[in-house]
């Protein structure tokens, strides 16, 4: 052995190292693909070429692989990452297994799950803690089922950024077109899902190729290797920085002059002094000091786990979640959320689970299940129960009042599990939809009876020369939607017909003066201008209502309130980077400013509708041309001659 | 940078942050946990993330020291010196009773019958005798294949097994912890770490661990491709073997006939830790109980070995 620095040495290489390694930052990712796509070849490759893969364990692989792998002398990659012997002797991968690695830029933890479409839950257990995902496709093969359910669960999940993998190249001749092919379809699908930054990579895992190094046999790729993604894409994308949010996990009470809330920062920041409110109870107090082990410290981000310590000795305890005064979550017994079924036996309305969302634990019944998501096809189908693998949306009651987000919002407070009261098995991972249901399901107070019309719809037809609907015009802001409402109001005025256009700042300067841009105030302001358009549908006029209506759930109910045969949903499917060039309102200036928050697309998911009567391309085409669709599918409908 | 103007955190503190709210979790969720305590560099960063995790407060929960007998002098003198004397815990030993009347060794018994009867079977025994419902381990994802599937809340049966087909999905950071009379959970907080993390975590805190992680030269006898140290003459010479004075140090503690030391110069924490870096071998190839099949980990497990 060579002769040994002096300690001192050691420590002044030790320093050197630490300065620029101990400080990495972490990355928590995702692979997904179907069997035999490349995965475990890709997650190996990667392993070894960071140098994460310890001799030993190596030599066992190459000694695995000679006895039972598929490709001869080399070394079959899929031993390093096939971890339990059973699964190992099926040949396949059953669950999710998390996996370390580090470059000298991060530090990396993977979950690996499996390809079968019946893995649904697997891959949101991986998902759930993922910022970002690889979704590998076969080269040969294209899209597949399975990719639209990787896209689409990892997105539902939150994740917010995606890393195409299109692998095998070497198999379809490193042909530049067949990759832009694939590229194109994956596109295509995913259009339908909320915007996020996709980078398609053309890849052999086997070999190498885009892995971590740029390979010389696809020079017309001019991106950057899996590996240098990894390395570069923002972190901490998943987390919410802005809404301070803390659930106490448990009170310390050491000695009698000292109480302390522990408990780890679910998103936002803390300061020493800051403001902060309890809730349920609503009883407001300062924050005296933040406590650490190692001395009070002035301020604390998510997801630290700290204890503070308030000015007054307010009730609270395990369960109760401290916000800022001006910035509250919602806390509301009632309220919707897309569920991802993961037990044998199938979510039942009306059955009663218990319900975990952070430290709270409380029963809950499933009052109602809206719908079953058709995972292929991205539709919602009314469904009786959801069987394992499934996702769907429900409306739940629980016991006790929750304080949350919506979890598009805010991933730390908008999950929850559900939990089979007698089995104890988690059967259910739950995404808080929207804010609480509000008034749409409100029943009016007593007997109210609207006094009946002599006038009747035939009558009101005749005179009008219409059918009465009410038509929503619904896309990011900056997408022409008040532009184009009135293009169409132009357009059915000169032919003779009657209308009353409804748009969002309209409602807001008079009706919903009240109101902000919460996703709980969007939705009521929703609500208060579709009981208008149905008034006027009742009374035989059409509505044209032009709002951003970034939730599909709200979009749902206003389709309930109008009546299914009266309501057409337009999307202005202008995507978020041209809204924002054009940013007529600047609203994308404000916010990039941090002046306005709450902006669908920005700070809020815009979730597009899945299955619009009508989508137009906004930014490509005029609003008076998109005027002309509209009232060519309103002369298809019968609405006008 | 990010939107609040704070910088993202570091892997270290997130890694912190994580343990501290898996272990309270526990504490909340459970009537009786206890930590196991092996002595160990992880055991060490573990026992140090739950008094974090409840200061100013005292850890509300013992400390179990499943004690084969067999351990290195050493680490009866850290464990005795330090977590008793210097950190006050309350800390719990327990021994296989009819294993030492029956004279249980790894030397008459081999390494098998030794772990089983007195690492697996008396781990039962003590969570038994104590009713214990949730047990803090310090096992790492990293250590071996097999972890890397394992949960954080693992499930065991009323009879301490583990089913890898009945483990539950944990998503986010929210844990199941609802149990039968009877059932338990090992609850393991440092499953996203690494060997080198948990030194560099070491390091950070400067927290002490026990001399025979460090170079010295020490008294070994090469068996099998293997170096043992002999800390007492209860280990015998075979024919034709000498105890020879190697510098050596251990990657992991345990039973010292069954615990391979390596050749090393690495006399401080930071030479460890440099050593480590330049090195490529996993630090459970030092464990004598790993290398009968591959696959014998998960075997131990099922049966109850943590
Ligand atoms: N030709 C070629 N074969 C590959 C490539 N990547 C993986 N394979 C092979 O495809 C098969 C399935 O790969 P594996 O990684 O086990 O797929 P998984 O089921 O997605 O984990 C194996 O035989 C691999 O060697 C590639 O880029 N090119």
């Amino acid at each position: 052995m060579a002769t040994r620095p002096s300690a001192a040495a050691s420590t002044s290489m030790l320093d050197t190292w630490l300065a620029t390694h101990e400080r990495k930052e972490l990355l928590r990712f995702l692979t997904c693909g179907n069997v035999d796509d490349g995965k475990s070849t890709l997650i190996g490759r990667l392993l070894i070429e960071t140098d994460s893969v310890p001799q030993d364990v190596l030599a066992a692989v190459q000694r695995d692989s000679k006895a039972q792998g598929t490709q001869g002398e080399k070394t079959d990659l899929a031993f390093l990452t096939d971890g339990l012997k059973a699964e190992r002797e099926q040949g396949i991968t059953i669950d999710v297994a998390y996996r370390t690695f580090a470059t000298g830029k991060r530090r990396f933890i993977l979950a690996d799950t499996p390809g079968h479409e019946q893995y649904t839950r697997n891959m949101a257990t991986g998902a759930s803690t993922a910022e970002l995902a690889i979704i590998l496709i076969d080269a040969r093969s294209g899209v597949t089922i399975q990719t639209r359910r990787h896209a689409f669960i990892t997105s539902l999940l939150g994740i917010r950024q995606v890393i195409v993998a299109v692998n095998k190249m070497d198999l379809v001749g490193f042909d530049e077109s067949r990759f832009r092919a694939v590229c194109d379809e994956f596109r295509a699908f995913a259009a339908k899902l909320p915007e996020r930054p996709e980078h398609m990579v053309p890849l052999s895992a086997l070999d190498g190729d885009n892995v971590t190094t740029i390979s010389s046999r696809m020079p017309w790729y001019r991106g950057k290797s899996v590996l240098e993604l990894l390395e570069t894409v923002p972190v901490d994308a998943a987390l919410n920085h802005v809404n301070f949010r803390f659930p106490v996990q448990l009170a310390v009470r050491p000695t009698s002059d000292f109480r302390g809330l522990a408990g780890t920062i679910a998103s936002g920041c803390i300061r020493r002094g800051d403001h902060v409110l309890a809730l349920p109870s609503g009883r407001a107090t300062r924050v005296a000091r933040i406590v650490t082990m190692t001395g009070d410290v002035d301020e604390a981000i998510a997801p630290q786990a700290v204890t503070l310590a308030l000015v007054d000795e307010i009730d609270c305890s395990r369960g109760d979640m401290l916000c800022a005064p001006h910035d509250r979550p919602t806390v509301s017994d009632h309220f919707e959320a897309t569920i991802v079924w993961m037990d044998e036996d199938p979510l039942m309305p009306g059955k009663e689970y218990w319900l975990k969302h952070g430290p709270v634990e409380t029963p809950v019944v499933v009052s109602r299940l809206v719908h079953r998501v058709d995972i292929d096809t991205l539709t919602p189908r009314p469904t009786p129960s959801l069987e394992l693998n499934a996702i769907g949306r429900v409306e739940l009651r629980t016991a006790k009042p929750l304080a949350f987000d919506p979890y598009g919002r805010n991933r730390g407070t908008g999950a929850f599990i559900l939990i089979d009261r007698l089995t104890n098995a988690t059967a259910g991972a739950g995404l808080i939809a929207s804010s609480d249901i509000g008034h749409w399901l409100d029943t009016a107070q007593g007997e109210l009876r609207p006094s009946l019309s002599t006038v009747t719809h035939g009558e009101r037809e005749a005179r009008f020369g219409q059918r009465p609907a009410t038509i929503l015009l619904t896309g990011l802001s900056g997408a022409g939607k008040s532009a184009t409402a009135r293009a169409l109001e132009r357009l059915i005025f000169d032919l003779g017909r009657v209308c009353v256009v409804l748009d969002g700042e309209g409602v807001r300067a008079g009706l919903s003066r009240d109101l902000g841009f919460s996703a709980a105030d969007r939705s009521e302001n929703l609500r208060r201008a579709m009981e208008v358009a149905r008034t006027l549908n009742d009374a035989g006029i059409i509505a044209i209502c032009a709002f951003v209506a970034p939730q599909d759930d709200v979009r749902r109910r206003c389709r309930e309130l109008i009546g299914d045969q009266r309501f057409i949903t337009v999307h202005l499917a202008a995507p978020l980077d041209a809204c924002r060039k054009s940013d007529p309102s600047g609203v994308y200036r404000e916010a990039s400013a941090g002046r306005l928050r709450d902006i669908p697309g920005i700070d809020v998911i815009y979730e597009p509708p899945v299955d619009p009567d009508l989508s137009l391309p906004s930014h490509e085409l005029d609003p008076a041309v998109c005027a002309e669709r509209v009232l060519s599918l309103l002369r298809k409908r019968e609405i006008v001659a | 940078m990010l939107q609040n103007g704070h910088r993202p955190l570091h892997h270290l503190d997130l890694l912190e942050a994580e343990a501290m709210h898996i272990i309270r979790e526990t504490v909340a969720s459970f009537e009786r946990p206890v930590m196991l305590y092996s002595v160990g560099k992880d055991s060490t960063v573990m026992l140090h993330l739950a008094r974090k995790a409840f200061f100013p407060g005292r850890l509300p929960f013992p400390v179990l020291h499943i004690d084969t007998g067999w351990k290195f002098r050493e680490m009866y003198a850290y464990r005795d010196r330090y977590v008793r004397d210097e950190l006050g815990i309350e800390l719990l030993v327990h021994r296989n009773a009819d294993g030492v009347k029956a004279g249980v060794g790894p030397i008459t018994h081999g390494s098998r019958v030794h772990t089983d009867l007195m690492k697996t079977v008396a781990l039962r025994q003590a969570l038994d005798l104590h009713r214990f419902d949730a047990a803090f381990g310090g096992a790492r994802r990293d250590e071996e294949k097999s972890r890397a599937k394992e949960r954080v809340f693992s499930m065991r049966d009323t009879k301490h097994r583990w089913d890898p087909k009945s483990q539950r999905p944990e998503l986010w950071n929210i844990y199941n912890t609802r149990i039968r009379p009877g059932e338990s959970v090992r609850v393991f907080p440092l499953s996203n770490w690494t060997e080198l993390d948990v030194w560099l975590y070491v390091r950070r805190e400067s927290l002490p661990v026990v001399p025979l992680y460090f170079a010295k030269e020490r008294p070994v006898v090469e068996r099998g491709g293997t170096l043992i140290m002999r800390d007492d003459d209860r280990l015998p010479l075979h024919a034709g073997e000498t105890t020879t004075q190697k510098k050596v140090r251990f990657r992991t503690l345990g039973c010292y006939p069954l615990t391979g030391a390596v050749e090393s110069d690495a006399e401080t924490l930071d030479e460890v830790i440099l050593e480590l870096i330049a090195s490529r071998f996993s630090e459970r190839q030092g464990r004598v109980i790993d290398h009968d099949a591959s696959g014998s980990m998960e075997e131990k497990k099922r049966e109850g070995y943590f």
